[in-house]
């Protein structure tokens, strides 16, 4: 009887050193996440950061974040959404090569993306060159800010588009066509739908990154108030000159990053089970 | 009546097979898996392409691979309930019973309307309607599925295991609501399934396939319990 108290006393303790440890574990590691991002959010008062707003070139920027990632992922859906459908549904020689491509943007770094579109697309780049001597001048303009942007954050669409075609069942496409829905009609009133959930959590992954993008855009784009200054390159300014314009970007790109995650879950947990 | 004749080379097997269904006729194919059952229906239904075949549907040809005849699936009207019933989850009942209606256009909503109402009704589903079929249990997606697929007034109805995931009391009412419209429509009907009993209960005639060939056709309370060819059912 005394041992089989014993017992249940070091499995209790056990236990608590368990809970304990896990509640240290958890604590650290979200403290560790949290505390930079509060920490900008307590180096400005609300006042500073309601005055500093107003700047020019916090607005400038803002604008231009936002014109270029809407575009973006327009492009991207759009030009996706159906490359996905067809990449998935067939076989073709060197899928294996595409696929691969797919995945670069996502562990090339984004500078080195920039300098490849730098020397693909700039004034004396492979079809720059000729673009050049149309008059048509693609690097250091807002275009080529969209273009960095769809060339780091696509593959976020594109990989997320290209699983739910490839996992949804082929019974309910089949089933379509034999009701007398067309190719285009299974798609639109099936296919899409039923993946649609997901589609948008691949969205909005894709402009969260559109968003935030860096290195790409001052390669190939330049930091020209204005004109190519996004967000993130307005933070890198802001830094340098002024602490407090800096800290009022960061804190709406914090705003928006933390929207667009808790769009992501929110989607994420509405999914149709069956889909 | 269906009458086809096809021939598909397969990954270990040749599927080489000769089939007639009359109208009102529930013809039960039969087999292991891998046999070639549900094949020979995509083949049927134009979602598979056969390397050589000859399907004709009430006299008129949907497929002959010589001549290049090749109707493609959303034109041959068949009603196909296809594995796990395969109704779309994010639509509602009615809309998964008035799809075909809507898909194959020209007819007015209100008569859309009217078919898929009347199609509940028979199928016992109508108080179903406006829930999403994502939620419905197996029994009721299998009717949903069933009476979508009738409501394209079919020239042949095909089902591929249609009992599998379903209670005693939903096979028996599936049973019972495909053999009273395959009747009353007077079309003819394939209904894949390996368990002997459904063959009995449901088919006019069976047929049992063997690695893609025919091993024997006839009434299905005659089925020998035995297999010639592979002895799969020993």
């Amino acid at each position: 009887m005394i041992a089989i108290a014993k017992r249940f006393r070091q499995d209790k303790t056990r236990r608590k050193l368990a809970y304990l440890a896990a509640g240290i574990l958890i604590a650290a590691v979200t403290l560790y996440l949290a505390l930079p991002i509060l920490a900008i959010f307590l180096r400005i008062t609300p006042e500073q950061f309601f005055t500093t707003i107003q700047n020019p070139q916090v607005i400038s920027a803002l604008w231009i974040s936002l014109f270029t990632t809407c575009i973006t992922l327009v492009v991207v859906i759009a030009v996706g959404t159906p490359f996905a459908y067809f990449h998935s549904r067939y076989s073709y020689p060197g899928k294996v090569i595409v696929d691969t491509f797919i995945d670069l943007p996502l562990v090339l770094p984004p500078a080195v993306a920039g300098v490849a579109l730098l020397m693909l697309y700039g004034r004396v780049g492979l079809l720059g060159q000729y673009f050049n001597m149309l008059g048509i001048q693609i690097a250091f303009t807002t275009l080529a800010v969209i273009m960095a942007q769809i060339f780091v954050a696509s593959p976020f669409y594109l990989r997320q588009a290209k699983s739910l075609f490839e996992q949804i069942d082929p019974a309910y496409e089949q089933t379509a066509r034999t009701l007398g829905a067309s190719p285009l009609r299974t798609l639109v009133s099936v296919t899409l739908p039923m993946t649609a959930s997901g589609l948008v959590s691949g969205a909005v992954m894709t402009f969260g990154r559109a968003l935030g993008e860096f290195g790409a855009t001052i390669m190939f784009a330049g930091n020209l108030p204005g004109v190519t200054q996004t967000m993130p390159l307005a933070v890198y300014v802001g830094m340098e000159s002024n602490l407090f314009l800096g800290l009022t970007i960061s804190i709406l790109l914090v705003i928006i990053s933390f929207a667009i995650m808790l769009a992501v879950r929110l989607i994420q947990k509405r999914e149709d089970p069956h889909a | 009546m269906l009458e086809a004749q096809i021939i598909k080379k397969l990954r270990d097997y040749s599927l080489d097979l000769s089939l007639t269904v009359r109208p009102g006729e529930i013809l039960v194919l039969m087999g292991i898996n891998g046999s070639g059952k549900s094949t020979t229906l995509n083949i049927i239904a134009g979602l598979t392409e056969p390397d050589l075949a000859v399907i004709s549907l009430n006299g008129e040809c949907i497929c002959h691979s010589q001549a290049g005849t090749y109707v493609p699936a959303e034109e041959r009207r068949i009603g196909y309930v296809l594995q796990n019933s395969a109704v779309f989850p994010h639509m509602t009942v009615r809309d998964n019973v008035a799809f075909g209606l809507r898909a194959r256009g020209g007819i007015p909503r209100q008569e859309i309307a009217k078919q898929a109402a009347r199609w509940m009704e028979q199928m016992h589903i109508a108080d179903l309607a406006e829930v999403r079929a994502g939620n419905l249990s197996g029994g009721q997606k299998q009717r949903v599925a069933l009476a979508r697929a009738l409501a394209i007034g079919p020239r042949l109805l095909m089902m591929d295991e249609p009992f599998t995931a379903l209670d005693t009391e939903s096979t028996q009412t599936v049973k019972d609501l495909t053999r009273r419209f395959v009747k009353a429509m007077q079309i003819p009907c394939i209904v894949v399934t390996h368990r002997l009993t459904d063959s009995t209960e449901i088919g006019d005639r069976a047929c049992v396939l063997c690695n893609g060939k025919k091993e024997w056709e006839g009434v299905p309370s005659e089925m020998p319990g035995f297999c010639s060819v592979c002895h799969c059912r020993d």
